[in-house]
């Protein structure tokens, strides 16, 4: 049990994906604008990073490992997340209008979101069993909320902010924005070791 | 001459991290050391040329509705081959890369280079421009790797430097210290281009670009 918690607050907040991992800036960048979507697109993730693990962690057990297979992982796991982010998507317009509603149009983008694949792949690399790997899965998608909606919050400031030079407006300011975020979150280093 | 426009585009022109803003998970973690830099840049060039040679010849075959599918699993495939490579010759190299050898398969660039390029061009072209684009990475990435390097450790190849040394700001070869390197050198290219920044980051990499329906909600995503 101790140890569910310790992947936890790690996945959450000292490992956090986006800002210590490098996973996923794409669409941290790209839809942290607007609190609002950014609120859908971490619910997304969490929904579809929970669901790839369940699926990528049976196959890679047993089917892949059973057939000395293991090599294959990239190829089975980009085909099995991609296959099942359009499944989802389909049985989610038809049996659940509502959370389609909220969640749909940020399915697509999640399918190249490296995040996505690289939560399953370090869940094999760390050896974790599947109650860890989807306690990791749970832990890296609300880490991943946790800084889009940080972000677009200090984001909305700097779009509101005037004076700032010529050739700094736009991404690098935001990416700068983003390294004092980085900076904050450095604070949590050393709270499980 | 335009095959040589093909080649030379990705260098600064069309400079894929620099410019059109792309791949830039793997250049902001990979880049605390130039040596790894180069080694993520030149997989990725290997890739990138691979994929592009296979889905050029492939473009006729590959029905239209399943080709995004179809382009991850040959990029996928060749992703593979490389990890065996490294693992084989440069053990320390895969050690070091580590889980961002396997996110090569959804790097941006090369989906983005795979629709927009070699499943429209003749097979030659598409070859050059795998290059130049690989090529163009390599060399953003070497940049940030060398400054994040001297800057956060002093040294650079092995070779300490004097002065830097004594006191590295070592908070160049922590997450923060590689978003802020990169914000930087974004910005000197904008002045050096005398063109405004980029307000908006490219679409080009998203697959579901044509089916995206935060393109036309209002402050969606700000990639469309």
């Amino acid at each position: 049990m101790l140890k569910l918690v310790i992947i936890m607050v790690s996945a959450v907040l000292v490992n956090n994906i986006v800002l210590s991992q490098f996973m996923g800036i794409c669409s941290f960048l790209g839809v942290s604008k607007v609190i609002k979507n950014s609120l859908g697109m971490g619910m997304a993730v969490i929904f579809v990073m929970l669901c790839a693990t369940a699926v990528t962690y049976p196959v890679y057990k047993f089917i892949l490992v059973p057939f000395e297979i293991e090599y294959l992982r990239t190829v089975a796991f980009i085909l099995l997340v991609a296959m099942f982010v359009q499944l989802v998507e389909i049985v989610l317009k038809k049996t659940m209008p509502p959370l389609y509603k909220a969640l749909g149009v940020y399915l697509p983008l999640i399918t190249t979101n490296c995040a996505v694949l690289g939560v399953t792949i370090t869940n094999i690399d760390e050896e974790y069993t599947f109650i860890q790997s989807i306690t990791n899965a749970l832990g890296t998608g609300i880490g991943f909320t946790v800084a889009i909606l940080l972000f677009s919050g200090v984001r909305s400031r700097i779009d509101a902010a005037t004076g700032i030079p010529e050739t700094f407006k736009g991404v690098p300011s935001t990416l700068i924005a983003a390294s004092i975020v980085a900076l904050s979150f450095m604070g949590f280093g050393g709270l499980f070791g | 001459m335009s095959s040589l426009k093909d080649f030379t585009k990705g260098f600064i022109k069309e400079n894929p991290v620099l410019v059109t803003l792309l791949g830039m998970c793997p250049a902001l973690a990979v880049t605390t050391m130039a040596s790894n830099g180069i080694g993520m840049g030149l997989a990725t060039t290997f890739v990138l040329v691979g994929s592009n040679i296979v889905i050029s010849l492939l473009k006729k075959v590959i029905p239209g509705a399943v080709r995004l599918p179809c382009y991850i699993v040959i990029i996928a495939g060749f992703v593979t081959l490389i990890e065996f490579l490294l693992k084989g010759y440069a053990p320390a190299l895969y050690d070091s890369l580590g889980i961002f050898l396997s996110l090569i398969t959804v790097n941006c660039i090369i989906l983005g280079r795979a629709e927009v390029f070699a499943s429209k061009n003749k097979l030659i072209p598409s070859i050059l421009d795998g290059l130049g684009m690989g090529l163009g990475f390599t060399l953003a990435l070497f940049l940030m790797g060398a400054i994040r390097e001297i800057i956060g450790t002093g040294a650079i190849f092995g070779f300490s430097i004097p002065f830097i040394s004594e006191n590295p700001m070592s908070v160049f070869i922590m997450p923060a210290g590689g978003f802020f390197t990169l914000g930087v050198i974004i910005a000197i290219v904008n002045k050096l281009k005398k063109k405004k920044p980029p307000k908006e980051i490219g679409c080009a990499c998203c697959p579901s670009a044509n089916s995206c329906a935060l393109k036309s909600e209002e402050g969606g995503c700000e990639q469309c």
